[in-house]
This record gives C-alpha cells, sequence and structure tokens, in this order.
C-alpha cells in the first residue's frame, strides 16, 4: 500500500500530545485563504511512499515517542483523501502500539457507503483526531476556504457519536470572524461529548512565500497576525484557560 | 602502608558514615556512604540574598568596564602568576562568603610564561601592555618554556602541517588544560594528610632509577611542594587548610582554594572543576541536621562560590581567541548520574547549582553539564529541562553510555572528555582536518591552498568524474600518513609541556597511578560524509587549473545528506571515524597513554573552514565547517530528530573524547505550553541517550533575538548560548563567529 506524501516531519510538538512523527499528505480539497501548506493542494504531484518504508523510517524515533507518550500524526493536505493508505498505515503503527492521529479539516467526508466503510475501519485504529473547524458561518466558510462546512460539521458530529477522541483547532484570522461567529462555534463544541481540548491557532504568515512560489495570488495580503489581546478575547470566547 | 590520622585530631568527621574513605584518599567512597539522593522538585529554593545581588551587580559593572577596556579589564605585567604569588584579592571581603581571585584584583588577568614567553608577551601586547623587561629577559635568556621545546623537536614536516592546517589547534603555544584535579581532596582530607601519602608514594619509588621512575619522584616533589604553596595560600587568605574542612562553609572554601591555585598556575585551555556539587551536599546537609545553617545559607554558598568561578579570565592572544572564541575558560562542573547501586547521584545541591542561572543570572561558566539518564529522577530533569528553555545555558552527556566506561565518579574537562577524577587525565591533542585530507587524497598530497606537496607519496587523482574507491583508496593512503604524523606532533608537545610547563597541583590532586590518554579529535566530519556520498551517490566532476590541481567541483544530481538519518550516507561518517580511530591507535604513545579520539571542534570550525578549499560536497572554499558532529548548516532538513540520529550513529567506543552536538530550536516548536515543551525537551534527551547519543548541547532561542543582540549588545550582557562543548556570551563572540551561529540550523517545525 503507497500514499501520496508531501513531506515528514520527524520531531512535530504542535500536532498533538508530545513528540510525533508527522507525514503530511499530499493533496486537499479546501483552498483555506489563510493556508501556510498551499503546495500540499495538488492531489497529483507528492512522492508516493509505501507504508513499509514509512513503518521502517517511523520505528527510528521510537525512543522519543515512548518516552514522551507521543506517536504518529497524519496530516496534510487531506488525510482523509486517502483513507486506505491511512488504515494500512495505522493498522502496522498499532502493531508496535504507536499512537495515532488523524488532523483533518474533514473536507472530503462523507456519509456515501464507500467512504463511510473505510472510515469505520480506520477509526478503530485511531486514537485521536484533530479537527480542524475553520468558520461556524456557512457564507463566511465558503468565501475563506471555498466550500461549505455542512458535511465538516457532520464530520465532528459523527466522531462524537462515536466516542472518538478529538481536539478541535481553530485558525483565528484578523478580520475574518466576529465574536458572534467564536461563540457559535463555542456552542457548537459543547453539543459533543468528545473533545478533550481546543486550541487556538493564531494565523501567521510563515506560508506566504510558497504562494508566490506557486505563482498564486496571496488573497490575505495586509492582514496581521492577531494580538495577544485577540488571542487571549478568543480563548475566553472558546472556554480555553 | 597507609597514611592515617592520629586518634585525637581534629577531622571535621563527626556525623560522616564510616568507610574505606577514612583509610585512604577515596573520595567516591566518602560520596557513596554518604549523599542523600533528592527526588523531590525545585520548590525548595531561595532567591538570591541582598549580598548576593549587590555582588553580583559589581561583577556586571566590571563586566561592563572589561568590555569597554577592549575585552581586558586589567592585565598583570610585573608578577609571574605561582600559587603564592599575589595578595588577597577582593570583591567585597564584608560580604563575600567565599574568597579568592587570580591576582590581587579582581578581573585583573595574570601573566603565565611557562606556555610560552612569546605567547603571553604577545597577549598583553595585543591589549597595549607592555612586558616587565626583567621577565621577558628571564624567560628568554634563562628559562626556556613549553612552547620553545616544542619548537626545538618539531621536524620540518610536522611545521608544515601545522602551517597548512591539517593539523591545528595544537597546545603547543598554551597551556593543553584538560586536566581535574580532584579538588574535593582538599576539603575532605586537608592538605597535610594528602603531603603525608605523597610523601609515602615518593618514598616507596627506590630501586633501578629509569627515566619512568627518575621523572615520577621529581613530579611528585614538585605536588608536595606545591601543596605545601597550596596552604600558604590558605595563609594568605588567613585559613588553615591543613586540617579537613569543618563545615559547609569551609567545605566550599577549601575545594575553592584548591582550583584556585591551580588557575594560578596554570592558564590551560580548558580548566574544568570535576564533579562536585554532591560532594558539597553532603557537609550542607549535616549543618542543616545540626541547625547551623539555612537554606538560604546554603544557596549563598552556592552562589558565591559560582560567582568566583564565573570570574576566572586567563591572557590569551587573538590567534587562540579566534580558535576558542568568547573567552572560554571550561570550568566544567558535571551534574547528576547514576551510581553504579542505581541510585541517581542528584542531591538537593544538584539543584542549587542550576538556580544560580536564575539567582545570577544566565553566563557560560561554570559550564553545567547535566550527565543524564533516562533513570534520572523525573523532577531533576524536567528542571534541567526548564533552565534550558530559559537560559540555553545547560549541556547534556549521557551517562548511560560513559558510566560502563568511566565508573560513577568521572567528570568532564573541557565539553565532552570523560575521566575518572583524581585517577586520569588526558594529553589534549586539538584536531586533524579530515575534509582537507580528503582533498589531500584527490591532489596526491597537495594542500590546495597553499600549493606544496605535504602528504608524500599520494597519486594525485586525474579522470575527469570522481570514482569512489579510488578516491577511498587515496584517502586511506593519506590518513595512514596523516594519523602517524598527528602522533608523532603529540607525543613531542606533552613530552615537552610535561618538562617545562607541569601541572603540579592539579597533579598533587591525583592518585599515583593514573591513566593517561592521548585525546586526539577530528574536524570537518560531515563535510567528509557529504562529499563521499556525493562521489558515490551522485557524479562529482572536478575542476582543474591549469596546474591541474583540483580547485573546484560540479555535483550532477542528487546524493543524500548526513544529518537526516540516512544510513547511506551516516554509515560513510561512521565508517571513516572507525577507521580514522582504528589507525591513530597503531601509533606509539608518549608515556603509553591510551589513544582516544573526539568529534568536536569547539568553534574552531570556522577557523578550519577557512583553511580549506572547495569540497566535492559543494562546500564553498573558507565556509565554515559545521561544529563538532553537526551535520552542515541547512543539510539537516527531515527536522530536528532525524539530525540528533545520524549524529547518534556515531560510535563512542571509538570516540570516547566526545561527540559533540549542538542542537538549537525555537521555544514554540518545542510545543505550546511551558509544561509541554519542558516534558518534550527531557524526552528527546531520553530518546537521544537510548539512541546512544553522547553530547548535546541545547539552545533555545528565536534567531531574531541573536540578530538584534549583534545590534545591540548593550542590551544583552548576559546572552548565553551554547556554541560546541561550551557556553559563550554572545556578544563576546567575533563577528565571524556570530554570523556562523545565526547561520546554523534552528529547528523550527510548526
Amino acid at each position: 500500500m503507497e500514499g501520496r506524501i508531501h513531506s515528514i516531519e520527524t520531531s512535530g510538538m504542535v500536532d498533538g500530545p508530545s513528540i510525533r512523527y508527522v507525514i503530511f499528505t499530499q493533496g486537499c480539497l479546501l483552498r483555506c485563504q489563510f493556508c501556510h501548506n498551499p503546495d500540499t493542494w495538488n492531489r497529483t504531484t507528492g512522492e508516493i511512499m509505501s507504508v513499509k518504508s514509512l513503518m521502517e523510517d517511523i520505528k527510528k524515533y521510537l525512543p522519543y515517542m515512548k518516552h514522551s507518550g507521543g506517536g504518529v500524526t497524519v496530516s496534510g493536505g487531506e488525510p482523509l483523501l486517502q483513507l486506505d493508505f491511512l488504515l494500512a498505515l495505522f493498522k502496522e503503527c498499532k502493531k508496535l502500539g504507536i499512537h495515532t492521529t488523524i488532523d483533518s479539516s474533514g473536507g472530503c467526508y462523507s456519509k456515501s457507503a464507500v467512504f463511510q466503510n473505510t472510515f469505520l475501519e480506520l477509526l478503530t485504529y485511531t486514537d485521536l483526531v484533530l479537527v480542524d473547524i475553520k468558520q461556524m458561518d456557512d457564507e463566511k466558510h465558503r468565501k475563506l476556504t471555498g466550500v461549505s462546512n455542512k458535511h465538516i460539521l457532520e464530520f465532528a458530529k459523527q466522531l462524537s457519536s462515536l466516542e472518538i477522541l478529538v481536539w478541535i483547532r481553530h485558525v483565528l484570522v484578523p478580520g475574518k470572524y466576529t465574536e458572534k461567529d467564536l461563540t457559535d462555534l463555542s456552542s457548537f463544541i459543547s453539543t459533543l461529548t468528545n473533545v478533550e481540548k481546543v486550541e487556538i491557532l493564531p494565523y501567521h504568515k510563515m506560508g506566504v512565500y510558497k504562494w508566490k512560489e506557486l505563482g498564486l495570488t496571496y488573497p490575505l495580503d495586509g492582514v496581521k497576525t492577531p494580538s495577544e489581546q485577540e488571542v487571549t478575547r478568543a480563548k475566553e470566547l472558546l472556554n480555553i484557560n | 602502608m597507609v597514611t592515617t590520622f592520629e586518634k585525637n585530631e581534629k577531622r571535621g568527621w563527626e556525623e560522616f558514615k564510616q568507610g574505606y574513605w577514612e583509610n585512604e584518599v577515596n573520595v567516591r567512597d566518602f560520596i557513596q556512604t554518604n549523599y542523600k539522593v533528592y527526588e523531590g522538585d525545585e520548590s525548595f529554593l531561595t532567591n538570591a540574598t541582598k549580598a548576593t545581588k549587590d555582588l553580583w551587580e559589581l561583577v556586571m559593572k566590571l563586566t561592563k568596564e572589561e568590555r569597554e577596556r577592549g575585552g581586558v579589564y586589567d592585565l598583570d605585567t610585573e608578577i609571574v602568576s605561582t600559587i603564592t604569588s599575589h595578595k588577597a584579592g577582593y570583591l567585597n571581603p564584608a560580604t563575600e562568603k567565599i574568597v579568592g581571585v587570580q591576582t590581587d584584583i579582581p578581573f585583573k588577568r595574570s601573566m603565565q610564561p611557562y606556555g610560552g614567553i612569546r605567547m603571553a608577551k604577545a597577549a598583553l601586547e595585543s591589549y597595549g601592555y607592555k612586558l616587565n623587561e626583567k621577565v621577558e629577559k628571564i624567560f628568554s635568556d634563562y628559562r626556556k618554556t613549553h612552547n620553545e621545546g616544542v619548537f626545538d623537536a618539531y621536524t620540518p614536516e610536522m611545521m608544515l602541517a601545522r602551517k597548512v592546517g591539517i593539523i591545528t589547534g595544537l597546545p603547543d603555544a598554551y597551556g593543553r588544560g584538560r586536566i581535574i584535579g580532584d579538588y574535593r581532596r582538599v576539603a575532605l582530607y586537608g592538605v597535610n594528610y594528602l603531603v603525608a601519602v605523597k610523601k609515602e608514594k615518593l618514598a616507596s619509588l627506590t630501586g633501578t632509577m629509569t627515566e619512568d621512575v627518575i621523572r615520577l619522584r621529581e613530579e611528585i616533589a614538585e605536588q608536595i611542594r606545591a601543596l605545601q604553596e597550596l596552604k600558604e595560600l590558605g595563609n594568605i587568605y588567613s585559613f588553615d587548610i591543613s586540617e579537613p574542612a569543618q563545615n559547609a562553609s569551609e567545605a566550599f572554601q577549601w575545594l575553592y582554594l584548591g582550583y584556585l591555585a591551580a588557575v594560578k598556575e596554570q592558564n590551560g585551555a580548558a580548566m574544568s572543576l570535576g564533579r562536585v556539587s554532591t560532594f558539597l551536599d553532603i557537609y550542607i546537609e549535616r549543618d542543616l541536621e545540626n541547625g547551623t545553617l539555612t537554606e538560604k545559607d546554603a544557596q549563598e554558598l552556592v552562589d558565591h562560590f559560582v560567582m568566583k568561578l564565573r570570574l576566572v579570565k586567563f591572557a590569551r592572544t587573538p590567534e587562540y581567541n579566534e580558535l576558542f572564541s568568547g573567552d572560554p575558560t571550561w570550568v566544567t562542573e558535571s551534574i547528576g548520574g547514576i551510581g553504579k547501586d542505581g541510585r541517581p547521584l542528584v542531591t538537593k545541591n544538584s539543584f542549587r547549582f542550576l538556580h544560580t542561572l536564575k539567582n545570577l543570572g544566565p553566563a557560560p561558566e561554570p559550564n553545567l553539564t547535566i550527565l543524564w539518564s533516562p533513570a534520572l529522577p523525573t523532577s531533576f530533569k524536567h528542571f534541567c529541562s526548564k533552565m534550558s528553555i530559559e537560559t540555553s545555558s545547560l549541556q547534556y552527556e549521557n551517562d548511560e553510555i560513559m558510566r560502563p566506561e568511566f565508573g560513577d565518579d568521572y567528570g568532564i574537562a573541557c565539553c565532552v572528555s570523560a575521566m575518572e577524577i583524581g585517577k586520569q587525565m588526558q594529553f589534549f591533542g586539538a584536531r586533524a582536518n579530515l575534509a582537507k585530507a580528503l582533498l589531500y587524497a584527490i591532489n596526491g598530497g597537495v594542500d590546495e591552498k597553499a600549493n606544496v606537496t605535504v602528504a608524500p607519496g599520494i597519486k594525485p587523482i586525474t579522470s575527469e568524474y570522481l570514482d569512489y574507491n579510488e578516491v577511498m583508496n587515496n584517502y586511506d593512503s593519506v590518513l595512514e600518513w596523516l594519523s602517524d604524523l598527528y602522533i608523532n606532533t603529540l607525543n613531542i608537545i606533552h613530552f615537552m609541556h610535561d618538562k617545562y610547563s607541569y601541572e603540579r597541583i592539579e597533579m598533587a590532586l591525583h592518585d599515583k597511578e593514573i591513566m593517561r590518554t592521548m585525546a586526539t579529535g577530528i574536524a570537518g566530519l560531515s563535510v567528509v560524509a557529504d562529499s563521499l556520498s556525493a562521489i558515490k551517490h551522485a557524479k562529482v566532476k572536478v575542476i582543474r587549473d591549469e596546474n591541474g590541481l583540483a580547485v573546484d567541483y560540479e555535483i550532477e544530481g542528487d546524493y543524500p545528506q548526513y544529518g537526516n538519518d540516512d544510513d547511506r550516507v551516516d554509515d560513510i561518517a561512521k565508517d571513516i571515524v572507525i577507521k580514522f580511530s582504528k589507525m591513530l591507535m597503531q601509533h606509539q604513545t608518549y608515556r603509553n597513554s591510551k589513544t582516544t579520539m573526539s568529534i568536536l571542534t569547539i568553534t574552531s570550525n570556522v577557523v578550519y573552514g577557512k583553511k580549506t578549499g572547495n569540497t566535492p560536497d559543494g562546500r564553498k572554499s573558507g565556509e565554515p565547517f559545521s561544529p563538532g558532529a553537526n551535520p552542515l548548516h541547512g543539510r539537516d532538513k527531515k527536522g530536528a530528530l532525524a539530525s540528533l540520529n545520524s549524529v547518534a550513529k556515531m560510535p563512542y567506543e571509538h570516540s570516547l573524547d566526545g561527540i559533540s552536538n549542538t542542537f538549537s530550536i525555537v521555544p514554540k516548536a518545542l510545543g505550546k505550553e511551558k509544561d509541554v515543551q519542558k516534558a518534550n525537551l527531557s524526552a528527546i534527551l531520553d530518546g537521544y541517550s537510548d539512541k546512544q547519543g553522547h553530547h548535546l548541547n541545547i539552545n533555545v532561542f528565536d534567531r531574531s533575538t541573536l540578530l538584534d543582540a549583534m545590534e545591540k549588545p548593550e542590551e544583552y550582557p548576559q546572552l548565553t548560548i551554547r556554541v560546541s562543548g561550551y557556553a559563550v556570551n554572545f556578544i563576546k563572540l567575533t563577528r565571524e563567529q556570530q554570523i556562523d551561529v545565526i547561520n546554523r540550523t534552528f529547528h523550527e517545525s510548526m
């Protein structure tokens, strides 16, 4: 089994608990204006890597995972675009007792049987899902990401009903949200029963250069990174201590 | 027959648990029978007292003046420094709990001409001082120095190798250092007992007077003389240190006087302290129990002791500063580790020593070195990680791989050199430039910069594209030649150092039978590994000048680079380490010392790079090498842990003098919350230990901080960073070194 991979980070410490081997998959359906990895959008590029070779590499980092309680995170791009690969990879991880995490925006989530069959099996090998909710207002969501948020919220709800542990993550982009958007997000989160943690990811500009390299126009030119007060206020509204 | 104390002598040993240590010099046994493991957290620590704050303020004021005066506050031009050469000097005798400075005034650097009068003079002149004519005459006309001795014996080939920089940084013009006196002995036994033991040893050296026996008799006689002078140094500061220390305050003071005697007489490149904190904790614990000392007093003793260690300074030449930038003294103190019985050697004093980074602020000295093991108490591990995150002032070395080699009472000399305290010393050997050696393999022994034949009998490679096997065959021949020349050069240096600049007080605090190592080193490992990888896995075309000398290389295709946990290249690096260290071991060494090797450059990676031409990995002529065993900056692309894993593959058993790795990470990349950052850093160290990695310097800061400090040095008087086996005050680095540090890889995955 093979996957289409954008890149590997051997020491991720911000995508899930503790020290993680992070696999960034290639391909995404969303076109978020603040995306810092637009080079992961294209579904036809990246490097084809086998589960076997990835596992060989992952094994080299077991001591760090063991001592920290970390594991493997598959991020993207959108990892759920490669369900079969993910399933095969996590099966192998579980053989070694490795903690598994998916970092997803649910962009390709669907209730179709084709998706659900593999997805449900995958969840039995998944310890944690990082669910990125970009915006509660559907209109604004379409503008910000190019797609509706309906199926993404469905994604979060299904994970809740299946009692899969999740962290909700929200990118805070100044000028692209109101306080009401955040309280709505907070209300939505309170309907979920499986949320271990809520994280604010302050918008940053470290990926801007990639847009230029790809010949794309950066849509958020002139948008500043959020101030400390803005972040603190957002945390208050989302009940983050 | 063992010398023992008289029954009625006042020993200061009341309440200590008895053991072998009472009847022989055996500090390890004293520690093992008496220390109290501390597994709690840092909440017991106390803040700096008013006296501490005032004294430190004075030190910072003097530091500022020193900087304004061009890097030196004052230099002694008149008095040759000996153990007893100067009258007492103080910061403020009314409030200092630990006293003693190298000359009669703090910050005034002493004159030490035994290593070489030319160097002593040059050091003075480079700061606008003039050497006393009489002293100059004595050491030029009547008294030979180490430096002169070495150059009398050097062969033309050695002179050439030194000049072109295939072997560089040799201690032929400065003190070799890297000898740790067991300064704890002064406190535990008092000087009289130590003299008596030495006298006994001297008396036992009879029979046939071979050169070895004669030399040892003379050395021990010198050691006895030095110990008597040490007592006199005590008197100068109004202490009678002939008898054992009676309490914690005396134990700190006695021990410090032992160390002070050493730095008054030797300006060795590294004047390390050993492993004293847990030893001293035993005295503190006794006083705390007796009610004669409070926790606040204990911390004050530690703070004032450490303050003194931060004041150690030497007069050095600009050339020396280029090699070892930032005025380092390597007052290395080793903290933690696990005993042979499995008990951690962590005490409250381990915490107190680290806490000085808060009470006095961050500083490069003493070079605080954590002997790391995953088995250390979690609270201590997290405290270390916290201090690293806050101060970037700590280095870590893997106790799990050192303990089997050196036992549980070893200390680190300089940066990464482990040695059993009081039982082992080393002949420091700087390093050979293996990247330049590779260019010799291509150019038939001709130096690419000087355009002269340095390595004889090597056929140049003439093909357009480099062939891996052909290069390796030639490289083997060059390395064989180099290992022979290198060891012979070191033999001369250390023969002369013993003869003209013998470390009498440091060796007086050693056993009679000691293990000596011939500590060689290599530089340019990552450049060699990447070059050979390029030759093997890509195509490397040679660009030659009109004389046929290879001067540049064109790489066609990609090749695996060291630092990405890729065996295809990491194995090449590993093989080079094993190969060269085995070659070195075949040569006869001075005093039958055991040959060891290090992968450590200190800051000389910049100088080495300057002296080395274009290399087949794509590195341009003059560009710095990576420090120590680090991957070349920017080439480790798979994240911090992949980079660590590559370095961890270098085999410690073939590089027992240490494998240095310097690691820089931005705080945010360690995690989002403070507690998480701490835990993650501890886990990185645990994992690196499991991976058999040896040494790790840890820097936690953003590149922007360094750029700002370059602009406004006055705002960063205490900004400390780890470079290669030691820490420096960033603003004291040369501009070149600062840029090198800023260009290094900062792991910042987000």
